[in-house]
């Protein structure tokens, strides 16, 4: 793999970022609203001097165009404005959230490729047993139900009939100032319903093409081979099969990274999640241009980098691929 | 995959045993939940319930107020309004210090007032100030260019916060000094962390200058977006107090749970009223027989009792009928679908109409349902109503600020005093295009202009009172607005708090008093 590959796929991701950022940026002036009257509705009412001088102040009376131009030179000086809701920088209101997301993102992330693959890998040993009939059913199932109807489900069983998961926050108020392992148990205690909801409809997917992948895969020739030459069978399913059959979940983990953090979105304001998404969804409703298009940047740039990862470690994982452009 | 299944549930059974162990011995912890998200915590230059519970924690102000509408000392140990009303003089304690240790002047008291008045969105409530002078540390006159007996409810904390000029008079604007995010001030308790739209912790301020208190360490107010989840967080006893709950879902579930207590007391000064707006200008509504057919044919117990539940309570007039000020007097329109559909025949409406309603989008219950309710109702009286949605706040604003409905629910405070938060919605002269919670309905009465210009200087608290009445009975015949009901708020927190809130500012004001029992 040529370090001239990955230079070129940077700068790839680099003008969609910009790209991204101009569209952002104009699809959200077409939203109907005006932010100086929301910010004038959160004061309580305003003369018509004070919403002058909010526009004034915040840029809002000069032409879309020119606010374009002001906005992209902004940020390409690394300054994301400030928020108008809140008055203060945008990337501050990001620094306090990101690591709640990335922190359920990536747990997510992984519960839902570990578990999936386990589920999808059991259900291709035998094709037509229960375990695949019930994966097939899980995963149509899970794949269909909208994920905020799977989190006040959890929160309706676990939260409320059977008390014994937090129902919003990441962590117990009462135990922020306590350190060490009392604040990461408590962080983790906090995350087991979120993190779940967020899996749920990629780990259904992943159980699906696993078991599709594995099939495939169980069905070929060296596997065959490995079989005669009497290698035990979890050596044969996890070392010779999985391996080959990982390549499309490897491809498909990098895709649904988009997918994640917009499902992150929904689960963060049903558990009320720190995070970027209840940010932008909050942002939303109150016209905050700034923190919207900030939070839009930082899920874009998260998903090109990804993408641009999952490139890299796809080349890494398949000899066959290594050397090509 | 043993030892992580074996590691999430050694996490769940620490953190939840961490999590619901009570760990309040003398002073303690109190977690308000709520609802609101404040932009800042500067009350002087931002009104509001999220802006103001906070703000009134960490600011003092020169005067408060007890459940009787009396005024109390606070920064100022006394004061005195001269025969003529144009002055008032505020004698302070001696001994006050901002949290950075800075001693209180007259010259913060001047400072803060002036600004409150250039700043804040209630410019009524010291419009009259003209100069504030000091001739000691700790004396401040207020010379007013008329009397202005709503002055001293504005010297609340909740409108009046005393700020250190030492800190915001140096020359940035001050709604939007960094310091409005990180305020010093000198109430009973001080900023230690806001992180914006999540959580805002207060500490103790150990040299409050009321001797003894506050009672509590620390009041952390964790902001939950959802009444639900708020709801079950209470039930869990992760949160201690929910104030400002108007869904009759939370009130009538936490009225069972044996830990917990709920008050409807709190909310006298806020004077919170939902209500129907007619837009006067429309050509269908400008006629009043048709605003008065609206109202008769208007079922208020049903929507109070069978919509909200029993939780809330009945509203007839523009003032809160808690307040000293209201009239109970005033016609009431209970419901006569005779007279309202001879009205709307008398109106030239026989035939019957159409017409659109908007509501407030995220207030189900008082609005959306009551909308809802409506278009059934006056279907009885001919009115073909079409109930139009607002995906959100800005766009529901855009359409009344811009006078472009015809009905719309709405719901507004009256903020203590008629002055600053009533005589906004009848001024002629407050009728202004793109601003919310003006005089939207474009109602213009020169009478009721005379009446209320009167009320705002008249001095005399039973004369006052006379004209308060006067202007109820107008608006009353006039119907800009049909007035619905109280919006339910209401306190629930844990039985063993004892001082709750329950002063006419209720959360708005000082919890100096507010400990635990146990």
């Amino acid at each position: 793999m040529s370090s001239s590959y990955i230079l070129r796929r940077v700068g790839y991701g680099l003008i969609l970022m910009l790209g991204v950022v101009v569209l952002n940026f104009l699809l959200i002036r077409l939203a109907p609203g005006d932010p100086a009257v929301v910010i004038a509705g959160e004061m309580g009412g305003a003369s018509d001097e004070m919403l002058a001088s909010i526009r004034e102040e915040y840029g809002l009376n000069k032409p879309v165009i020119t606010q374009l131009g002001i906005y992209v030179g902004n940020v390409l000086q690394g300054d994301l404005g400030k928020s108008f809701f809140f008055d203060q920088p945008v990337s501050s209101l990001i620094g306090q959230r990101i690591g709640a997301t990335i922190l359920l993102v990536i747990t997510a992330q992984i519960l839902s490729i570990l578990l999936g693959v386990f589920l999808g890998v059991i259900a291709a040993r035998k094709p037509n047993g229960v375990m695949s009939g019930f994966v097939s059913v899980f995963a149509t199932i899970g794949y269909a139900v909208p994920v905020f109807w799977t989190g006040i489900m959890l929160i309706i069983l676990f939260a409320s009939v059977l008390p014994i998961f937090p129902v919003e926050g990441m962590q117990s108020v009462r135990l922020r100032s306590a350190g060490g392992l009392t604040w990461a148990l408590d962080v983790a205690h906090h995350l087991v319903l979120p993190a779940f909801t967020l899996a749920i409809i990629y780990l259904a997917q992943y159980a699906r093409l696993s078991r599709a992948s594995m099939l495939e895969v169980l069905g070929s020739d060296y596997i065959r081979t490995a079989r005669a030459k009497g290698a035990a069978e979890k050596t044969v399913l996890f070392k010779h099969a999985l391996r080959n059959a990982a390549l499309p979940i490897l491809t498909v983990a990098g895709l649904q990274f988009g997918n994640l953090i917009s499902g992150a979105l929904l689960v963060e304001t049903v558990f009320n999640w720190p995070g970027m998404g209840r940010l932008a969804f909050d942002s939303i409703l109150r016209r905050d241009y700034p923190t919207i298009m900030g939070v839009l940047f930082f899920a874009s740039a998260m998903v090109v980098v990804a993408n641009i990862l999952t490139d890299i470690s796809y080349r890494w994982a398949d000899p066959r691929l290594r050397g090509k452009s | 995959m043993k030892h992580v299944t074996r590691l999430l549930g050694a996490a769940a059974i620490t953190a939840g045993s961490l999590g619901s162990a009570p760990a309040f011995a003398e002073g303690g912890t109190l977690v308000i939940g709520s609802t609101q998200v404040p932009r800042h915590l500067n009350g002087a230059v931002q009104s509001g319930i999220a802006t103001a519970v906070p703000s009134t924690q960490i600011f003092a102000s020169p005067l408060r107020y007890d459940e009787n509408w009396e005024p109390q000392p606070y920064l100022a140990e006394s004061w005195d309004v001269s025969d003529d009303g144009l002055s008032v003089t505020l004698n302070l304690v001696q001994d006050a210090t901002f949290h950075d240790g800075e001693p209180i002047t007259s010259e913060d008291v001047a400072f803060s007032i002036m600004t409150t008045k250039e700043n804040h969105p209630f410019q009524s409530m010291f419009a009259p100030v003209d100069t504030i002078e000091t001739p000691d540390e700790h004396t401040a006159i207020i010379r007013l260019s008329q009397p202005h007996p709503a002055l001293l409810l504005a010297l609340s904390p909740a409108l009046a916060p005393v700020l250190p000029k030492h800190i915001f008079d140096d020359g940035q604007d001050v709604k939007s000094h960094p310091a409005n995010s990180e305020p010093v001030g000198s109430g009973p308790f001080m900023l230690e962390e806001f992180t914006a739209g999540e959580a805002i912790i207060l500490k103790k301020n150990p040299d409050f200058f009321i001797d003894g208190r506050p009672k509590l360490d620390e009041i952390i107010i964790n902001m939950v977006k959802d009444p639900s989840s708020l709801l079950i967080s209470m039930e869990n006893g992760d949160v201690d107090m929910y104030p400002f709950m108007a869904g009759s879902q939370e009130i009538l579930r936490l009225e069972k749970a044996d830990h917990i207590e709920i008050t409807d007391e709190g909310y006298a000064a806020v004077g919170p009223i939902n209500w129907l707006a007619f837009n006067t200008k429309s050509e269908k509504l400008s006629d009043v027989r048709v605003r008065q057919a609206i109202a008769y044919a208007t079922d208020r117990e049903f929507i109070t009792n069978a919509l909200h539940r029993g939780v809330s309570t009945q509203q007839r007039g523009p003032i809160i009928e808690s307040s000293p000020f209201f009239d109970d007097t005033i016609e009431a329109y209970d419901v006569d679908l005779d007279k309202a559909n001879a009205l709307m025949a008398e109106a030239g409406f026989g035939d019957g109409m159409e017409l659109t309603i908007d509501f407030i989008p995220g207030t189900k219950e008082q609005q959306q349902s009551v909308a809802e309710y409506l278009k059934s109702q006056l279907k009885k009286i001919g009115i073909d109503l079409t109930v139009r949605s607002a995906p959100d706040f800005p766009t529901w604003a855009g359409r009344v600020s811009g006078h472009e409905f015809e009905l719309t629910m709405d719901a507004v405070f009256n903020w203590g005093d008629p002055v600053i938060g009533v005589h906004r919605t009848y001024l002629c002269s407050n009728i202004r295009e793109g601003v919310i919670w003006s005089n939207t309905q474009s109602y213009c009465n020169e009478e009721v202009d005379e009446i209320l210009n009167a009320a705002a200087i008249e001095q005399d608290p039973d004369k006052r009172k006379e004209l308060y009445s006067r202007f109820q009975h107008i608006i009353a015949q006039d119907v800009p607005i049909y007035f619905i009901n109280a919006t339910p708020y209401h306190t629930a927190y844990d039985n063993r708090l004892m001082n709750p809130p329950k002063g006419i500012w209720g959360t708005m004001h000082p919890l100096d008093r507010l400990e635990w029992s146990e």
